[in-house]
């Protein structure tokens, strides 16, 4: 795979001086999902917002599909199609109308089958010759989809798209993003919902105050949220592990209170029976025993919490 | 150049006003016929002619200026600045094109829009004044140019408006009275000399006399005057755009 989306160092402070982003490098693969969870006011929008031309960055540069986003606009813009997280559409237009305007804009000439199959993959086609305000909510987040799609790109990038959404909804856009996948459409959302992360992306980043904290394939991150740890709480403290329970691979707890043992959920024999009967062998009286499980919800706590305020 | 994104804009900026058809039409027909009964009969009536002219004609060439003005920066203002107050600018800044051809797109449909309500007018005035036009083209050349140069000073207010009340202000604080006190209803060479020398500051009274000169022949202010003064006006507006784009002033964070 090769990148479509390379952003290096890339900086913006706002004129009242506040640091939005600090410094960001990223590449994207072509046709992968990524999801970028950050807390509100990370830098998420800003960071999409550059890269899509809506906000000057003060430093750094971004290359779509080998074009340079300033010196370039015009080849690098043609490649992106955005979905803002606000529902900005003009109330008074007919859908058709407003989705052909955005093929427009992007200088594509006139095509009215691809405009019917984009409608219809959204399930927009018999509203086409609705007005905008008669639409539902989520109809109007279709609509924002399908301009996006008008002009073919070959990125998407979708900030918050299921921000305020119902559960129905929700899932519906996760259906939408893996049919766009499936059509080699590249696609780049911003989230807060780690859920979402975890049900759609292929890689995830984590971003809080402008710093780009991790990059990592979601298979890793699930491999480390796999893992789980069970604590044997001990009636009577030891000082040392008793050797007996050496291949366990055990950590020692506060105070030599309790045992600690990491194994992964998702293998075939965890190997808990083994280490309980282990301990009863080695003559321990268990108090308590407690699992844990660590989730991306917990190592993006941690990395966010690790930050200086 | 590119032009789909041109058309694209003025298709979407003219099904605007194509939906509002009725209205645009009337009220320009309703509010000529109401300068005609009131300047052209009751007052007219008294004025005998102005330089050679039947007052009612005379006041012709100045009530479509001032129509023509009006919706030219009105409609130019407002092109750009709903994108702006309902958020949809976002799509314009992320497309793959340059201010020009924004401003081509915006300001071409503003002019537009202007350039049908000036003509609604005239043929509306015909039915109150025999008109005899002494230059057509010139006065053809005259009405596109007033309606895009008005059109660029309205896009730049747009730009600049942050609240509608902004967005009024331009238009009713100063470009309403240099309209009025620009010759529209009166010749200069009917005021005081003072006032006369005044009125040369006045960048619509070279429009307004160009534009007459057009129809009867007559002028304030020497034709070539006028035309410097409306070529001029119009590079100052484009200069300005072209250095909001530059420096996304009111549009680019």
């Amino acid at each position: 795979m090769t990148a479509i989306l390379n952003i290096k160092d890339l900086r913006k402070t706002y004129a009242g001086g506040f640091e939005a982003l600090k410094g960001v490098t990223l590449d994207i693969e072509e046709g992968e999902i990524l999801a970028l969870l950050g807390p509100n006011g990370a830098g998420k929008t800003t960071l999409i917002s550059t890269v899509c031309g809506l906000v000057t960055p003060t430093a750094g540069t971004v290359t779509v599909g080998g074009h340079d986003s300033q010196r370039d606009y015009r080849a690098a813009r043609e490649l992106i199609g955005l979905v803002p997280q606000e529902v900005n559409l003009e109330p008074f237009e007919k859908v058709w109308n407003t989705v052909r305007f955005t093929r427009g804009l992007f200088g594509k000439p006139r095509d009215d089958a691809k405009l019917e199959q984009i409608l219809r993959k959204l399930s927009l086609w018999d509203k086409k010759d609705s007005a905008v305000k008669e639409l539902s909510g989520g109809m109007k987040r279709r609509v924002l989809i399908a301009k996006a799609l008008s002009h073919e790109p070959r990125i998407l990038f979708l900030d918050e798209p299921t921000a305020g959404v119902d559960v129905a909804l929700r899932k519906d856009m996760w259906d939408i993003v893996a049919e766009l996948k499936a059509d080699g459409v590249t696609i780049i959302l911003t989230t807060h919902y780690i859920e979402e992360a975890e049900a759609i992306a292929d890689r995830v980043g984590v971003i809080t105050r402008g710093d780009l904290l991790l990059v990592e394939e979601k298979a890793a991150l699930m491999q480390q949220m796999g893992q789980k740890q069970l604590e044997v709480e001990l009636v009577a403290p030891v000082s040392t592990i008793p050797a007996a329970l050496a291949p366990f691979g055990l950590e020692l707890g506060a105070e030599g209170r309790s045992l600690i043992y990491s194994y992964d959920t998702r293998a075939e024999r965890t190997g808990i029976t083994k280490l309980l009967n282990a301990i009863a062998d080695a003559g321990l009286t268990l108090r308590d025993v407690k699992t844990r499980q660590s989730s991306l919800e917990d190592i993006f706590v941690n990395l966010v919490s690790e930050e200086p305020a | 150049m590119n032009w789909a994104a041109i058309a694209a804009i003025y298709r979407f900026e003219m099904a605007r006003f194509f939906r509002t058809l009725l209205q645009s039409f009337l009220s320009p027909v309703l509010s000529t016929s109401l300068y005609f009964v009131v300047f052209g009969a009751a007052i007219g009536s008294r004025i005998d002619e102005v330089e050679g002219v039947s007052y009612g004609a005379f006041i012709v060439p100045g009530l479509v200026m001032l129509s023509v003005i009006t919706q030219a920066i009105s409609n130019g203002s407002f092109g750009i600045y709903f994108p702006k107050f309902i958020g949809t600018i976002f799509e314009l800044l992320s497309a793959p094109i340059n201010f020009l051809e924004i401003v081509m797109g915006y300001v071409g449909a503003a002019a537009t829009k202007a350039l049908f309500i000036g003509c609604v007018i005239l043929v509306t005035s015909t039915l109150f004044v025999d008109l005899h036009i002494a230059h057509p083209l010139a006065m053809l050349a005259f009405l596109v140019l007033t309606c895009l140069s008005f059109a660029l000073l309205g896009f730049i207010i747009g730009i600049w408006a942050k609240n509608f009340e902004q967005l009024q202000l331009v238009p009713l604080l100063i470009v309403t009275p240099l309209i009025f006190l620009g010759g529209s209803f009166y010749s200069v060479s009917m005021l005081p000399p003072v006032w006369q020398t005044v009125t040369l500051f006045n960048p619509v009274l070279y429009l307004i006399s160009g534009f007459r000169w057009a129809f009867f022949g007559i002028a304030d202010v020497p034709i070539g005057v006028s035309l410097l003064a409306i070529a001029a006006f119009t590079g100052l507006c484009l200069a300005i755009i072209w250095l909001i784009f530059r420096t996304g002033w009111r549009i680019r964070s």
